[in-house]
């Protein structure tokens, strides 16, 4: 079966690959373009753990095809930090450790920042509301809510004090 | 998965044209079909995505109709529809984020299941599903569990709903997958009232006749008092009995007449 040409930019950079029609768009990122923050949980849209944004909407990059990719705007966990310097939410997941294996880590980072661009002020039921598809086996998301909702509320008051 | 080509059409023309042939399978947001293909449940040869194609996206409003293209997605319909805001509401709370900006209306109500919400909402607003060929009321599309009146390489270009005077969709969760347990849309309109089931029976969605004859005549929770849906032919498995199915059908009819107001 011949292979797809794919132009599509990642976290801003411009990137074109190759690929069976059969790979999925996280097995492009881990796979052929060595971005492997985004993890294969189930591979059937119920985990989470491969959420990363196309055009800036959070999906499940498990059931999004490669070639679908064309022309979109891919966004993953490893476009999240500054260079060095982490994401707020990152800072508040460590403080919270709102985290203890790590393989929900990613989608939950990529979903909640998706989440609070959208939403600076969510409530902790659509906090909850928005993670619904996000699983996690460790927490018992008490700690995620809370490192989010904290970040929420760094993000307001640094850009109160700003404005 | 099994090899397949992978077909990325930008008309309806073209898409019905790729669709030809025995093993051609249109292409939606492929949170159902993709799984399934995983699974080795199906091996279309051909893939043909509906996702490139403008004239089926979108969301607009005109004269007590709210029309959406088949290859809109919930998170678009749940943004667009404010004209008919039960709709919005329903198209809001389908799955979680991920699954609605994917997601598209023609796929859901092409796939049919029998717990979705969309037919629910397709068959109490007595929408019309506009294909590549011809008109479908909604009344005639659905054919029991994952059937439908579409033939092969049909697509599903557009649903038409006519917005009621009242409605209200009421979801009873089942909370790790987010489909219905069970579903109820009701619509009151000039006509009279429609209630449509999703969730509960073993032959998909359906009205339910007794609650629509009562509240076309009364338009209130009260009128509902005393009837009740026979747990026979409902489904029931590790989340829910037929008869608790068919108690909720009838709990959640009288909710959404109270919401609906």
């Amino acid at each position: 079966m011949s292979k797809i040409h794919v132009t599509t930019s990642v976290n801003g950079d411009a990137v074109e690959f190759l690929c069976d029609p059969r790979e999925t768009l996280l097995d492009v990122l881990r796979d052929r373009l060595g971005l492997t923050g985004a993890k294969e949980g189930c591979g059937t849209g119920d985990c989470g753990a491969c959420t990363i944004t196309l055009d800036g909407r959070v999906v499940c990059s498990c059931l999004v095809l490669g070639a679908e990719a064309e022309g979109r705007e891919v966004g993953t966990i490893e476009g999240i930090a500054n260079g060095e310097e982490l994401h707020p939410l990152q800072r508040k997941f460590i403080e919270h450790a709102a985290l203890q294996c790590g393989i929900c880590t990613p989608g939950i980072l990529v979903a909640t920042k998706a989440l609070l661009e959208k939403n600076p002020d969510p409530t902790e039921t659509e906090v909850r509301y928005w993670l619904a598809g996000n699983l996690c086996r460790c927490t018992g998301y008490d700690k995620i809510i809370r490192a989010v909702m904290d970040t929420a509320a760094e993000l307001r008051s640094e850009s109160k004090e700003l404005s | 998965m099994y090899e397949f080509e992978f077909e990325t059409p930008a008309t309806v023309a073209d898409a019905v044209a790729a669709l030809q042939g025995d093993e051609a399978q249109a292409l939606g947001g492929g949170q159902t079909l993709l799984p399934t293909m995983k699974q080795r449940l199906a091996s279309p040869s051909r893939l043909v995505s509906l996702s490139g194609i403008a004239e089926m996206s979108g969301v607009s409003a005109d004269a007590g109709t709210v029309s959406i293209g088949g290859a809109t997605t919930h998170g678009a319909v749940a943004a667009g529809a404010g004209a008919y805001p039960a709709l919005a509401d329903l198209a809001g709370h389908i799955g979680d984020p991920a699954v609605r900006n994917r997601g598209t209306i023609g796929g859901s109500l092409a796939n049919n299941d029998p717990s979705a919400d969309y037919p629910a909402a397709a068959l109490a607003s007595g929408a019309t599903i506009v294909t590549n060929a011809r008109e479908i009321a909604a009344d005639d599309f659905f054919d029991g569990m994952f059937g439908t009146a579409l033939n092969e390489g049909e697509i599903i270009t557009r649903v038409n709903f006519p917005v009621p005077e009242a409605a209200n969709y009421q979801k009873f969760l089942q909370p790790a997958s987010r489909f219905a347990l069970v579903g109820v849309f009701v619509a009151r309109t000039s006509d009279g009232v429609r209630v449509a089931v999703t969730g509960a029976s073993e032959t998909g969605v359906h009205r339910w006749s007794e609650a629509e004859a009562a509240l076309s005549a009364n338009f209130s929770a009260s009128a509902l008092e005393g009837l009740a849906v026979d747990a026979d032919g409902m489904i029931s498995d590790l989340h829910g009995s037929g008869a608790y199915r068919a108690h909720l059908v009838a709990v959640l009819t009288k909710r959404a007449v109270m919401a609906a107001g």
